[in-house]
This record gives structure tokens, C-alpha cells and sequence, in this order.
């Protein structure tokens, strides 16, 4: 199977590979996905207190498409809000990228893994502010 | 140094230019058919066929009388299984194979095992037929079969004592290493076995299976012993005196010959008996029907006396590069896993995973070497290789195989020029690794609860 120019681009040139300060209050991270199934991704976010993705990292083990579809979200959501982040579905993600039928499952990796960041960046909020808080800050 | 670099010889192998030259006459000028007994062109293809069907038999020490030509080892696992099976019904309809076999033989034993379990199936619509005295649906069967006690039925059990259409198949699992234990083959054959297929050499982790012990056992149980010894030929010795064989599939493409052409050796003393399973004009001996491939024969002739002059000096050379690969990669790369038996193994195999990696990945970022990876990301299932898991590999270190396969025309500069590249490939991949990190970290990844998906 040959891969398209945009995954090999990806893949090669991978964007944002790195690790951001889980610790960090301002940092939601997710980890989605399994060793067994041959492919983990952790996305990590920084989101300032407004709500705004200010930065966006990534490491992931797994094949040339779900890096590729890893590399392709972190652009795609730094500066978005968060609440524009979440709507980034899967099909876009394998649109861009023109992924094969067999490789859509990475694309959906790469919605969960925005997802679960975020809601990691969220459930740490409540914590710290208190649930009502959270909710009236991050609009 | 030419590029892209091939070191995929499991899978097949570039034909061998003195095989190539051999083969050239038979596609023009003695184009005839070998068939043919009643003009000249008929009699030169004949007696091509005849010659390189001893060069084939000297191969595996065997007689010229005892090669069947076919299309290839999957024609011949297929014929050897199913032949043995439909001769010798009367004795029995079990098969004894292993979980790593290649799936020429596993999907074989499977589809026999479908076929009776049909064949049962059938048999059942007809006793709940008689049991209620009206037509009975395969839809009805499942709760028909639990409400009439079928379990219990004694009419049914005769019948079914009778069914003598399809097998049934012990699949053994491998060591750890990937050997076949004996002390379980023994067990496993019964006095309805009829045939022990286990293969020379696995063409994934290339371990090389005691085929003399086996063929051996085989002989005291009196059971016939087929081996497919399509990765092993030409690699390590074999022959069907001293390993006991009665059947064995060989193929031309892994040995540097054409794709398309291979036989299976059937045993003359004590005699062999097979049925067909391609019906037509009679050829090899009622065993094969259909016009012989005689360019391809003739090349198949050529690589197998080229397999066997050099073999030794072969398996010589490429167990050196084999080890150079070994020691480059682990001298620049920590946390390599080894697949299957370190000594019982073709010189030319490496079946390495290099943990928190995954493979197909690592396969895209050295394009330019022609390896292959148990990673399988690319079948639908999303399953590893199933010989990796056969040997107890876990499923995240089988996704992170490479196979490496040396063959003739590898060289010292390739090796090197490859250790190179993965060295660079798998450090880059590990550094995006969240996995690699983790374990770094001194993080149990077993410990976590990773979502399936």
C-alpha cells in the first residue's frame, strides 16, 4: 500500500513531537489507545485560562498514519478554543490526509486524543477551582 | 550500492542469472510440449523436464521417479494434505500440524475441518427430520438440535462414526523458542492420524524444526510425515532419507529460480499413495494433471542443482552477515527482543522487535531497505503476526518486528548500510515514543489500563 504525499510529509517532518509539563495546571494530556492494538497517542495541550490552545505536543507509537494524524491535529487545534478543538471529527482528519479505509481507526485516535486531552484539562480545573468555576471560566 | 536495498528473501528471491539462461530456449525454439510423444519438440521438452526432475530430487536426495511438478508450495501443501487425506480415509481423518505453519497448510487444515463439521451439520438436519417427521431448516438447527437431546442421540453418534468427508486437526503450540515438542506430537497422534505436516524452516522467525526426530516418530507411529521445506532448502541440509519425510512441498522462487513453479516429493519405498485434487490428462503420473511448465521446470532444475552445489558455502557466508546485522544492531540499540530459537535457525533470518516501536512505522522510515514486519497494522483485523503470538510473544513486541531475510546477492556494504539506518530510524521513533518514554520512566505499561479499541 502506498502512503500519500501528505502522510509521508507528516511522517517525515513530523510537527510538535515532545512532551509538555502534565503537572502543569494549565496542561491537559491524553493518552488514548493501546500497545497491544499497535498504536498510542499522547496529545498534550496547553490551554490558557480563557480557554485558548495555546500550545500542542505529541508522542506517538504507532504507524506511519497515526503519526501523521497526530502531527496534522497538533497544528490543526493550536489556537482554536477549545470549544472549536473538540468538533475537529475523524473524517476531516482522514480527509486531509486521504487515509485508507484500513487506516481510519487512526484518524479516530487522533478525535479521541483531543478529546481526552481536553477533559484531562478540565477535570484538573474543577479540582482546582471547584466544578462552578470551571464551568463559568471556560466558556 | 544500489538502492532500494532487498532483504525480504522469505518472500521471494530474484532468479539467479545462470537460471535465467537455462530457462531462455524453452520460451522459443523448444517451446514444445513435454506431452507431446510423437515429434521432436515434444521429445526435447520431455527430456528437459526429465533432467531438471532429477536435479530437483538430488536437491533432497531423492529418486527422479518420486517429483511431482506443480504450480508452487501452496499446490503442493494443498495436494499433499488433501491427497493423503482422501487415500487413506478408510485409515483415518485426523492431521496433526502446528500453530506456526505457513496458512498454505493451516487454511487447508481448515477448510477440511469445515467440511465435516458440514458434513456433521448435514447429517443432524436429517436425524431432527426423522425426529419430528417434517422438513427441518438450517435456521431451526440450533434449537432443534438442544429441544430433541441431539447431544445424547445414539442414532446420530453412529452416523457420524461414519462421516468420512473432511478432517479432524490437532494445531500444536510451539515452544517458546519455536521447536515443536515432541513428547506433545507424540500425544497428540492417535490411531485415526493419518498425517503430521510440520514445516523445515518457518519463513517468519526461520526456525529450523527437527525434521529427522520428527519423521522418525512419525515412522514408529505409522503415520505419514509431510513438510513443507520451501525456506529451508538450499539453506540448511535436508534429505528424505535421513529426516524420514514422506511428502515434501518445494517451491523455485525462494531458491532463485521462477515464481510459479515448485513440486512435491512423494515417497516410492514405502510407497506414498495421493489423490489428485486437479483432475485432467493424466500428468505426473495421474498425481498432477495439466502441461507442464518447462521453462519454469527447466529454471526450478537449474536453482536446484545451484542450490545444492552452493549450500554450504552459502549458508557460510550469510550466517556471518546474519551475525554482523545481530551484533551491529545490539551494540548501537538497547531493548531489542530476539523472535524464536537463536541456534535452531536459518543463517540468513533476523526476526527482531525493537520495543516501542511499531513496526509498519519503521518499515516507512528505512524506504529504502525491502524488509517486512509481523506488525500487520495494515490487515483489517488489526491482529499481529500469528507466529509471533504462537510462540508467546506479546502483542505490543509483535507489532514492533522486523524480519530481516539474507539471501544471495546481500553484501557486507548492505548490512552496514542498514544497521545504519535503523539505528537512526529507531531512535527517532523512540524519541516520538510515548511508550519509550514511559518505560524510561520506569513506568509499568503493563500496569496501565489501556482503552482496546
Amino acid at each position: 500500500m502506498a502512503y500519500t504525499d501528505k502522510v509521508i510529509e507528516h511522517f517525515e517532518h513530523s510537527r510538535n513531537v515532545g512532551t509538555l509539563d502534565k503537572d502543569d495546571p494549565n496542561v491537559g494530556t491524553g493518552l488514548v489507545g493501546a500497545p497491544a492494538c499497535g498504536d498510542v497517542m499522547r496529545l498534550q495541550l496547553k490551554i490558557t485560562d480563557d480557554g485558548t490552545i495555546q500550545d500542542a505536543k505529541f508522542k506517538t507509537f504507532g504507524c506511519g498514519s497515526a503519526i501523521a494524524s497526530s502531527s496534522l491535529v497538533t497544528e490543526w487545534v493550536k489556537g482554536k478554543s477549545i470549544e472549536d478543538a473538540v468538533k475537529i471529527t475523524n473524517k476531516e482528519i482522514a480527509k486531509e490526509l486521504s487515509l485508507p479505509p484500513v487506516k481510519i481507526h487512526c484518524s479516530v485516535l487522533a478525535e479521541d486524543a483531543i478529546k481526552a486531552a481536553i477533559k484531562d484539562f478540565q477535570e484538573k480545573r474543577a479540582k482546582r477551582l471547584g466544578p462552578a468555576a470551571a464551568a463559568s471560566e471556560t466558556r | 550500492m544500489k538502492l532500494p536495498i532487498y532483504m525480504d528473501y522469505h518472500a521471494t528471491t530474484p532468479m539467479d542469472p545462470r537460471v535465467l539462461e537455462a530457462m531462455e530456449p524453452y520460451f522459443h525454439d523448444d517451446f514444445g510440449n513435454a506431452a507431446s510423444r510423437n515429434h521432436a519438440f515434444g521429445w526435447k521438452a520431455e527430456a528437459a523436464v526429465e533432467k531438471a526432475r532429477k536435479q530437483v530430487a538430488a536437491l533432497i536426495g531423492a529418486s527422479d521417479k518420486e517429483i511431482v511438478f506443480t504450480s508452487g508450495a501452496t499446490e503442493s501443501d494443498n495436494l499433499a494434505i488433501k491427497g493423503v487425506l482422501e487415500f487413506y480415509r478408510e485409515k483415518g481423518d485426523h492431521l496433526v500440524t502446528l500453530q506456526t505453519e505457513h496458512k498454505a497448510v493451516l487454511d487447508t487444515c481448515k477448510r477440511l475441518e469445515r467440511q465435516r463439521q458440514e458434513r456433521i451439520d448435514e447429517l443432524k438436519l436429517m436425524r431432527l427430520m426423522e425426529l419430528t417427521g417434517r422438513d427441518v431448516s438450517g435456521e431451526e438447527l440450533a434449537a432443534l438440535e438442544i429441544k430433541h437431546e441431539l447431544e445424547k442421540d445414539e442414532v446420530l453418534k453412529r452416523w457420524i462414526g461414519a462421516v468420512r468427508t473432511g478432517a479432524r486437526v490437532t494445531y500444536l503450540k510451539p515452544k517458546k523458542d519455536g521447536l515443536v515438542d515432541l513428547a506433545e506430537l507424540e500425544a497428540a497422534i492417535t490411531d485415526k492420524t493419518v498425517l503430521v505436516s510440520i514445516m523445515l524452516a518457518n519463513n517468519e522467525v526461520g526456525v529450523v524444526q527437527p525434521v529427522a526426530e520428527i519423521g522418525a516418530l512419525c515412522r514408529k507411529k505409522g503415520v505419514l510425515f509431510h513438510t513443507d521445506a520451501v525456506q529451508g532448502l538450499g539453506k540448511v541440509p535436508f534429505d528424505v532419507e535421513s529426516s524420514k519425510v514422506d511428502l515434501v512441498s518445494i517451491t523455485a522462487h525462494k531458491m532463485y529460480g521462477p515464481k510459479g513453479v515448485g513440486a512435491l516429493y512423494v515417497r516410492r519405498k514405502p510407497r506414498v499413495r495421493l489423490a489428485p485434487i486437479i483432475d485432467g490428462g493424466g500428468h505426473e503420473r495421474g498425481m498432477r494433471s495439466g502441461t507442464l511448465n518447462v521453462a519454469g521446470i527447466v529454471g526450478f532444475g537449474k536453482a536446484a542443482e545451484l542450490a545444492k552445489a552452493e549450500l554450504e558455502a552459502e549458508a557460510k557466508r550469510l550466517l556471518a552477515l546474519r551475525e554482523r546485522l545481530w551484533k551491529g544492531l545490539s551494540a548501537k540499540l538497547d531493548m531489542l527482543h530476539l523472535n524464536g530459537s537463536m541456534e535452531h535457525r536459518l543463517p540468513g533470518n533476523l526476526n527482531v522487535s525493537f520495543a516501542y516501536v511499531e513496526g509498519e512505522a519503521l518499515m516507512m522510515a528505512i524506504k529504502d531497505v525491502a524488509v517486512s514486519s509481523g506488525s500487520a497494522c495494515t490487515s483489517a483485523s488489526l491482529e499481529p503476526s500469528y507466529v509471533l503470538r504462537a510462540l508467546g510473544i506479546d502483542e505490543d513486541l509483535a507489532h514492533s518486528s522486523i524480519r530481516f531475510g539474507l539471501g544471495r546477492f546481500t553484501t557486507e556494504e548492505e548490512v552496514d548500510f542498514v544497521i545504519d539506518l535503523m539505528v537512526k530510524a529507531v531512535t527517532r521513533l523512540r524519541e516520538m515514543s510515548p511508550l519509550y518514554e514511559m518505560a524510561r520512566e520506569g513506568i509499568d505499561l503493563k500496569s496501565i489500563h489501556w482503552a482496546a479499541h
